[in-house]
């Protein structure tokens, strides 16, 4: 299997993929909500509308104060400032709507977009996430989208809002003094050559920061589980070295990425001064040549604010809107990642399954190149009972993985009722097993939810008398709460073998027809392992078994047992046949009374 | 706050020089519309044009000075973003590694990962954005502020006595927002602890065919999240607006007393005008510092948070006692009980345990699950500290012990240990610089050189994260040789070889015994055979030693322990 690897090591992949593409796929998600978009954009024009009337209002008023003294017009004045108030409070109370309206229509999109990742997560192969960093992955669920989301929440306003403006003081500018427009044949040609050329500069950068921050996250994770082990080595100053290289990093790269990014508004700013000192420059120039008046020149100006004003502002948000885009690409890649294959055309379960299986000349490896089963065949009879032994690593966990195929084979095929596995429905095909390993998993839960995990619909009285019978029904009750106790998170206030109690109670709800036991009473002492033993049994009791212990005293009555060494069955046949051959079985047992 | 402000304070001298360099940038932004007018005003009338070309040209140079200057001062304002953030980050961490035990389990491993990532992230683009936008708007705000006062102090009055008003209102905000920003933040941990949830057990979910129903449950997690985004969104956004409304209510009072004004003659309609124009200066320069003041609630949210982590609990206080115990012993256990609840009776985990233990003698620790087996361990090295009783390592009490001088006496392998994403040298190394010779005795003891040695890379192979790639055999026996490594006074093995086949335990511990004879251990198990042959066996049930002995002594003495022997020496299911 490989090491870790982030996904931003293939920078020069990344490099190559367009900008328009994932604003293409953003706008999947944003055209979802288009009623409300659509809304939002006649409030948009409502609002600035309305507080563009203020100023004019607020003109006529001026002019009915102009008198001077003695002279004011207060019924005027009255009325115009009532109507002013009205115009502001009506303005004020559109862009609360609109906002709020934003905020709906953004949230709807992250809530979505979030979704689909998990959604997307849980359906990816197990080998993913024997890959990749947890916290990485975590990172794009909570950085990247944040940062989309306040992207998103903010800034299609201001470019909607921007637009209006700008195509409005462009018509008044070309009534005026067509002429004079001409200048910004000079500035706005500047103006996009330097937005391109911060874009192309700074979006890889904003890449690397959020790549930096995934793997800082990655880090943290990985420390915060290992916190115990961390602090029994007294390995703390050696934790904060390492985390301070990732830190730095992440810090760096943001720093990078700002650097750039903070010359973008006064990078525009500049460009609009320039553009009013050109303005002036011919402007008067103009004037003096009797081309244009005083009157027109100065409103020329005020609408070449206007103008500048919002393309100013675009620019503002414009670095956010690159970070918006590179966290966007990274969600986008993680929803690339290829999904478990796909059931095949017509894939469905036999009718009733007998829970025959059988290997036909497998060999597998993690990495193609690293075969670690070989050509293995094998024929198990529904119903029997499989015990799998072996040296640690010799590839008992493997089987698993093909049985449950969790991978698929490189070359031969995995049968069950003497169909290849890779014709079966997948999620038909594991629900057909029930399944204890070593490795324990409850969620954070109550202890109820984590028992009916496997069976929704399981009577508390089912329940509890699975846990009697797991000998774990007592060890509940005495909880704070019984079984309503919420287990914390990792279950770190039970023990490991409680947890596989609790795992053998949650299997013994589920009626299954396969049965896969990996070291599913290694952490359980063997006394309890004794009074559960019936129990066990039960469970097995009709079920094809696949059974694998260190502690061969528990499989001594399987029906077959295979011994396994570096990957290939080296021994198959009962205990006392295998005992009789003294090969490898029969040491490996007497090793254990030594 | 008061702890970033802590932060900062080394950078005043830094982000002080910045400022000035952004007040005269922003002057020379303020100085382009003034030289219009004074080129409209002045020079047009005298029909200079070598005039008009310099002060165009000047207000060229004006445009040059306001971009480098603002650069300059935006590059300084995000190099102490990146310092103070990577200080603030680095102490967090520090903090995490050095928590108490318990505080960690208060805190929650998933809050203390979204504490250390979105809660700095959120801190660091405040200290940014902070210095750039935070200085612009209020010199804009003092400097409409200034001139109107100068201009026509009664109008200005007017406008001025809205500012009671706009404050009020902000505080009233924060005080509503900054929980909104709490619930939010403790949303998105629950949200971190359902995709770690939905990582680490992949392969269960899958095995269950669970995926809907945990899709299901995210989905009541996202929208929880999404719930307090939209609220403290929905509360921020009231900010904006209200500001407008103050304002825009003060503008038109302005005018009415203007009006007034001017019918007694004490007012220009021109200075009105003025006004007008000003105002829309300082209101902008209000909706910028609205914006602030929602990166500063959102900001102080996250903060808090950090705050917290920062204060909590790291060492175990050292208490001097003066009985003194063996000096010989290496291991004192006196009359040791412990709660993890703090309960009494019922409640206890383990009740009254004393044994005592000679150097490089070798303890075992056998007993039912739950039995209280890996809570000694966590009293021994003092991750929890004992109810009642004492606990004694080389004579002297544990609690006397610094934690760094307790914790450099052992070497540990943990039930739940964990393997990083790194080599399998950094892995047993962890830092500590030892010796290949070390590194590579402590394999062949743990019995694990032979798959190490038989990788391509051997030392070098990478590991995936969690050691994923691993079986759980070859995890534990890395864990152990981890422990081995650097020779400890103490090795405990917590449960640590019941992934390994008999042959591969036995020989463990035969090799532990003869490479590394100095060494005392305590070892639990769950298998006989895995501490019959110790010098000293502590049989545990229900929290209670219910034996302390050899095997022989154990064999016919206790009767846990004899069934348990019989159990699994008779082999009979």
């Amino acid at each position: 299997m490989q090491a870790k690897r982030g996904w931003g090591n293939a920078t020069d992949t990344i490099q190559k993929t367009r900008r328009i593409p994932v604003i293409k796929r953003l706008w999947g998600y944003v055209i979802g909500g288009k009623w409300l978009l659509l809304l939002a954009l006649v409030l948009t024009i409502g609002s600035n509308v309305l507080a563009l009337a203020g100023p004019k209002l607020s003109g006529n008023a001026i002019d009915a104060l102009a008198g001077g003294k003695g002279m004011v017009d207060f019924p005027t004045v009255y009325y115009y400032v009532l109507l002013m108030l009205g115009f502001y409070i009506l303005s004020s109370l559109l862009s609360l709507v609109l906002s709020r309206l934003m905020i709906r229509l953004t949230q709807q999109i992250v809530v979505r977009l979030r979704g689909d990742v998990f959604e997307h997560i849980s359906r990816l192969p197990v080998s993913f996430f024997d890959r990749h960093q947890s916290g990485d992955i975590i990172s794009h669920i909570t950085y990247d989208i944040d940062t989309l989301a306040a992207s998103l929440s903010s800034d299609v306003i201001t470019v909607s809002t921007s637009v209006i403006t700008v195509v409005g003081s462009l018509v008044m500018m070309l009534t005026i003094c067509p002429l004079l427009v001409a200048v910004f044949a000079v500035t706005v040609p500047l103006s996009m050559l330097f937005t391109r050329f911060m874009s192309r500069k700074v979006r890889p950068l904003f890449r690397k920061r959020s790549r930096a921050l995934g793997e800082m996250n990655g880090f943290v994770e990985e420390m915060a589980s290992g916190l115990n082990t961390i602090k029994a080595y007294n390995r703390e100053e050696y934790a904060d070295e390492r985390f301070m290289s990732h830190n730095s990093d992440a810090c760096q790269s943001y720093y990078e990425a700002d650097y750039y990014a903070c010359m973008t508004g006064p990078g525009v700013n500049f460009i609009n001064n320039l553009s009013l000192s050109l303005i002036s420059c011919f402007g008067a120039l103009m004037f003096l040549s009797g081309g244009i008046s005083l009157g027109n020149l100065s409103s020329f100006v005020l609408y070449s604010r206007k103008f500048s004003g919002p393309i100013n502002e675009t620019a503002n948000i414009l670095s956010e809107m690159q970070s918006a885009l590179a966290a966007a690409e990274r969600v986008f890649r993680l929803l690339d990642e290829k999904e478990e294959e796909k059931d095949s055309e017509g894939a469905e379960m036999p009718e009733k399954l007998r829970g025959s299986v059988a290997f036909d000349n497998v060999s597998f490896g993690y990495l193609k190149s690293k075969i670690v089963l070989h050509n293995v065949c094998l024929d198990i009879p529904a119903g029997s009972v499989t015990a799998i032994v072996g040296a640690t690593g010799a590839g008992k966990t493997t089987l698993v993985n093909l049985l449950m195929r969790f991978y698929d084979p490189n070359s031969g095929a995995v049968l069950m009722d003497e169909r290849d596995l890779r014709a079966l429905p997948r999620a038909e095909l594991r629900k057909s097993y029930t399944m204890v390993l070593q490795d324990t998993w409850l969620f954070e839960g109550t202890v109820i939810n984590n028992l009916r995990y496997g069976k929704p619909d399981a009577s508390l009285e089912e329940v509890e008398n699975a846990c009697r019978r797991a000998r774990i029904d007592s060890f509940i009750r005495s909880l704070p709460s019984g079984y309503d106790t919420v287990l914390s998170e990792d279950g770190a206030n039970i023990s490991r073998g409680q947890k596989q109690l609790l795992c053998i109670a949650r299997a013994m709800l589920g009626k299954k027809k396969m049965l896969i036991l990996d070291e599913a009473t290694s952490n359980v002492d063997i006394r309890t392992e004794k009074l559960i033993q019936d129990a066990m049994a039960e469970l097995m009791r009709g079920k094809t078994c696949f059974v694998i212990a260190h502690r061969l005293s528990t499989i001594v009555g399987a029906d077959r047992i295979l011994v396994m060494k570096d990957g290939d069955v080296v021994e198959s046949g009962t205990h006392a046949e295998l005992m009789k051959a003294g090969g490898t079985y029969s040491e490996l047992y007497r090793a254990q009374f030594a | 706050m008061k702890r970033l402000f802590a932060y900062l304070q080394k950078y005043m001298g830094r982000m002080g020089l910045g400022l000035v360099i952004k007040f005269v940038g922003t002057m020379m932004d303020l100085l382009i519309p003034w030289a219009l007018t004074h080129i409209l005003n002045e020079v047009v009338p005298q029909k200079d044009v070598g005039l008009l070309l310099w002060w165009s040209a000047g207000m060229f140079a004006f445009s040059a000075i306001a971009f480098s200057f603002n650069v300059i001062a935006n590059r300084m304002a995000t190099v102490v973003a990146r310092d103070s953030a990577l200080e603030i980050r680095r102490d967090a961490f520090s903090q995490m590694v050095r928590l108490t035990v318990p505080e960690t389990d208060r805190i929650s491993q998933s809050s203390l990962i979204s504490r250390l990532t979105t809660d700095t992230y959120n801190v660091h683009a405040f200290i940014g954005r902070i210095q750039r936008l935070g200085v612009r708007a209020p010199i804009l705000l003092i400097g409409g502020a200034v001139i109107t006062l100068s201009m026509e102090p009664v109008l200005a009055g007017v406008l001025l006595a809205t500012m009671p008003l706009v404050t009020f209102a902000s505080i009233m905000i924060n005080r509503k927002g900054l929980p909104m920003f709490l619930r939010q933040q403790k949303a998105i941990d629950k949200l971190v602890l359902t995709v770690r949830d939905n990582i680490t057990g992949a392969r269960v979910i899958k095995a269950l065919g669970m995926e809907e129903s945990e899709i299901e449950r995210f989905a009541g997690v996202n929208s929880d999240v999404s719930l307090w985004e939209t609220r403290s969104g929905a509360t921020m956004a009231l900010s904006s607006p209200i500001m407008n409304v103050i304002l825009n209510m003060g503008l038109c009072a302005v005018i009415l007393v203007g009006a007034a004004r001017s019918d007694l003659g004490l007012t220009q309609p021109g200075t009105v005008i003025a006004f007008l124009t000003y105002f829309s200066i300082i209101l902008n320069a209000m909706l910028n510092i609205t914006r602030i003041f929602v990166m500063y609630t959102k900001a102080s949210a996250s903060m808090r948070r950090l705050d917290e982590l920062l204060s909590a609990k790291t060492e175990l206080p050292q208490v001097y006692m003066d009985d003194c115990a063996d000096k010989n012993a290496a291991i004192e256990f006196s009359r040791v009980r412990f709660s993890y609840s703090g309960g009494e009776d019922e409640k206890l985990n383990l009740r009254d345990i004393s044994f005592k233990l000679q150097k490089g003698e070798t303890l075992g620790v056998l007993g039912a699950t739950g039995s209280g087996k890996s809570t000694l361990i966590r009293l021994l090295e003092r991750f929890y500290t004992v109810s009642g009783g004492d606990i004694y390592i080389f004579g002297k009490p544990i609690c006397e012990y610094g934690e760094k001088e307790l914790h450099s006496l052992f070497g540990s392998a943990f039930q739940s240990d964990i393997l990083f994403a790194d080599t399998i040298r950094a892995n047993i190394d962890f830092g500590r610089g030892l010796s290949d010779e070390a590194i590579v005795k402590a394999l062949r003891c743990a019995q694990a050189y032979d798959f190490v040695s038989s990788q391509e890379e051997g030392l070098e192979r990478r590991l995936a994260p969690r050691g994923a790639d691993l079986s759980g055999g070859q995890k534990q026996r890395l864990y152990i040789a981890r422990a081995l490594a650097a020779s400890p006074k103490i090795l405990v093995l917590d449960d640590s070889s019941s992934a390994l086949d008999y042959q591969t335990d036995a020989a463990l511990r035969h090799d532990i015994r003869q490479m590394y004879p100095e060494t005392t251990v305590v070892l639990i198990a769950q298998r006989v055979s895995s501490v019959h042959s110790s010098d000293l066996i502590l049989c545990l049930d229900d929290g209670r030693s219910v034996g302390l002995g050899t095997h022989d002594e154990l064999m016919r003495s206790c009767e846990v322990y004899r069934e348990t022997a019989q159990l699994q020496m008779g082999g009979d299911i």
